[in-house]
Parts: structure tokens; sequence; C-alpha cells
């Protein structure tokens, strides 16, 4: 499964993940951040229920220093 | 202190209430610890953020901003730093949100052009209008053109924020005049944001009756931000004293010395 991760498309194995272990296999578990997919922001509360499908564009931004 | 001496007031935006009046950005600090110094010596409540992919595949036990200023001790600030388009800053709010757990105080900028960094007022008020539809609270960043500023305040913004001058270019206060007639004409609170280049661009912003400061790039790369932070603070206090208190008229000449012109020895 092709998933587009911040602009860099990733392989992964499983074609059934959720947000949640994404999330692990990331290394993002406790931090904070937000996530888009496919231009809708899926609501922290649902990672666990929300499955990502082949060729889903995700954006996940955080906080950084600016003015 | 004597009875009738100044007490700071605190100044109230969205129904959120602050003691300081200097607002500050986290941006061009050399490190998160000399960011949390500078920023804790400026005694600033408001802290504006910008909002970016997050940097996958580093470490995760690696510090993040939000680690060395928690935003429980903060009042945090998402901007649009970097949107040259009202979608874009729509979306990375909504995303900051998200982000900061419904938080709905928002810095909106969206700028113009990538040379002067000059705002797009028109893409403003545009994003204004959906985001203060959406349930935002919109502090923006604008031009210091009287009639937008006063555009941006009927539309709902919660605090309007002209340029002194240009984002980074520590020119300090170029047009006192429109920044003026800005602050006659709103009732929202009108904090100058940008062009700040030392202390004394703060206190004339403060003197003009501006409600507060932002700014960032005057204390960050300063050569010594701490300090510069500390003088900040005060150049905002004093500026605000200065403009409760009244100034005396300018005059060309006055032939009024301060001292008698009686008992002169002759």
């Amino acid at each position: 499964m092709k998933i587009s991760i911040n602009g860099k498309i990733k392989n992964f194995d499983t074609d059934i993940l959720t947000f949640e272990s994404l999330i692990k296999e990331l290394n993002l578990a406790g931090k904070r951040f937000a996530i888009e997919r496919n231009g809708e922001i899926i609501p922290k509360s649902c990672f666990a229920d929300y499955q990502l499908s082949n060729g889903d564009k995700l954006e996940i931004i955080g906080a950084v220093g600016g003015g | 202190m004597g009875k009738n001496i100044y007490v700071p007031e605190s100044i109230v935006i969205a129904g959120r209430t602050f003691q300081s009046r200097l607002l500050v950005g986290t941006g061009k600090y050399k490190d998160f610890e000399e960011t949390k110094l500078a920023i804790d010596e400026s005694g600033a409540q408001i802290v504006t953020v910008a909002i970016r992919r997050v940097n996958l595949g580093q470490d995760s036990s690696e510090p993040s901003l939000l680690d060395f200023l928690p935003p429980d001790q903060y009042t945090y600030l998402p901007n649009t730093a970097g949107c040259y388009t009202a979608d874009d800053a729509i979306r990375t709010l909504r995303l900051a949100r998200e982000l900061l757990d419904g938080h709905n105080l928002v810095k909106l900028e969206v700028l113009g052009d990538p040379k002067t960094l000059y705002p797009n007022v028109i893409e403003t008020i545009e994003a204004a209008k959906v985001l203060i539809k959406d349930g935002f609270d919109v502090m923006v960043y604008t031009s210091d053109d009287p009639i937008i500023a006063k555009q941006l305040e009927d539309i709902g913004c919660c605090a309007v924020m002209p340029l002194a001058s240009l984002i980074g270019s520590g020119m300090g206060i170029l047009n006192p005049w429109n920044l003026e007639i800005i602050i006659d004409t709103l009732s929202v609170p009108v904090i100058v944001d940008a062009g700040v280049g030392t202390a004394s661009d703060a206190s004339i912003a403060m003197e003009l009756g501006c409600d507060g400061v932002l700014m960032n790039t005057a204390i960050a790369t300063a050569k010594n931000p701490i300090l510069m932070a500390s003088a900040m603070r005060k150049s905002i206090e004093a500026g605000r004293e200065a403009f409760l208190a009244g100034r005396m008229n300018k005059k060309l000449y006055a032939a009024s010395p301060s001292s008698p012109t009686t008992g002169i020895i002759t």
C-alpha cells in the first residue's frame, strides 16, 4: 500500500492499517501533532477507527518556532 | 510606590485577560533553551508559533518547542506564516486547532509577496470571514491602511495588528500617523505587529496608544536576546505609562524654563 506522507511516498506491508498503528509505525506516539487525510482533518479521538487506503495523501503537522 | 503610581492594567482579547502587552514570536532563536529564557524575560504571555510538517524519522525522544513552552503556561497563538492564499491560511489554522485541542485564538496573516512579506489584505479579509464563521477568534496581521483595519474589525476580528514596517526589517515605526488613525478608529485592541527593531520603537508604538506590540526578530536576533527581551518588557511598560500619563505638548520654543525666573542673582 502506497501512502503519501508530507509529500513523500511510503510503502506499508499491510493493507489494513489504522491511523493508530500508523502513528506507532512513525514513532509519533505521545507526540503532539495533527493529521489531515486527502484534505480532511482526522480527529485525534478517531485514530483507532480510521483505516488508511492505498493512495491516501496525509499531512502530519506540528508547532514550530515562528513569529 | 506612591499611591498615585500606575498599576498595570490588563488587556482583554476575545474575552481572555492578559497582564503583559508584549506578544512574542518563537522563531529564529539559537535553540529552545534560549527561546524559553528570552520569552520568560520578556514577560510575554502570548507566544506565536508556526504550523509545519513534522520531521518524520527524527528521534522520538528529541525535544520539541512544546516541551520548553508548555501550552498550559503560555497562550499559544498559531500563525499562518508562509501562507499566500486565504485557502492555505484557513487550512493551516484548522489543523492548528486540532493540534492544540480546540484552542481557537489564532493569528491570521496572508502574505502577498515573498520578497517584502507585505500582507495581501484581500486574501486576509476573505480568510478572516471564513475563520470567524467557523468559530475562530482571529487576531489579524494587516497593513497600516485604516480603511482595511476598520473592515477587519467590522467583520469580527478580535484584534487588528497593523505593521510598523516590514516583517523582520527592524525599521521601526514608519507611519505613526496611520497607526494613530487606526487606534483612534477601532474599538478592538490594536497591536503593532512587525517592524520593531529596538526598545525605543516599542515605546513609541505604546505611546501612540497601541494596546500591545508583537515582535520576534528584534529579540531573537539581538546579540543578547535575553537582555533585549528584558529591554522590550520595560519599554512596553514605559510606553504604556507615558501614554496614560499624557505627554506635554511639543513647542518649537517655550521661553518657560523649569527653574524660577525670579530671584536670579544680578
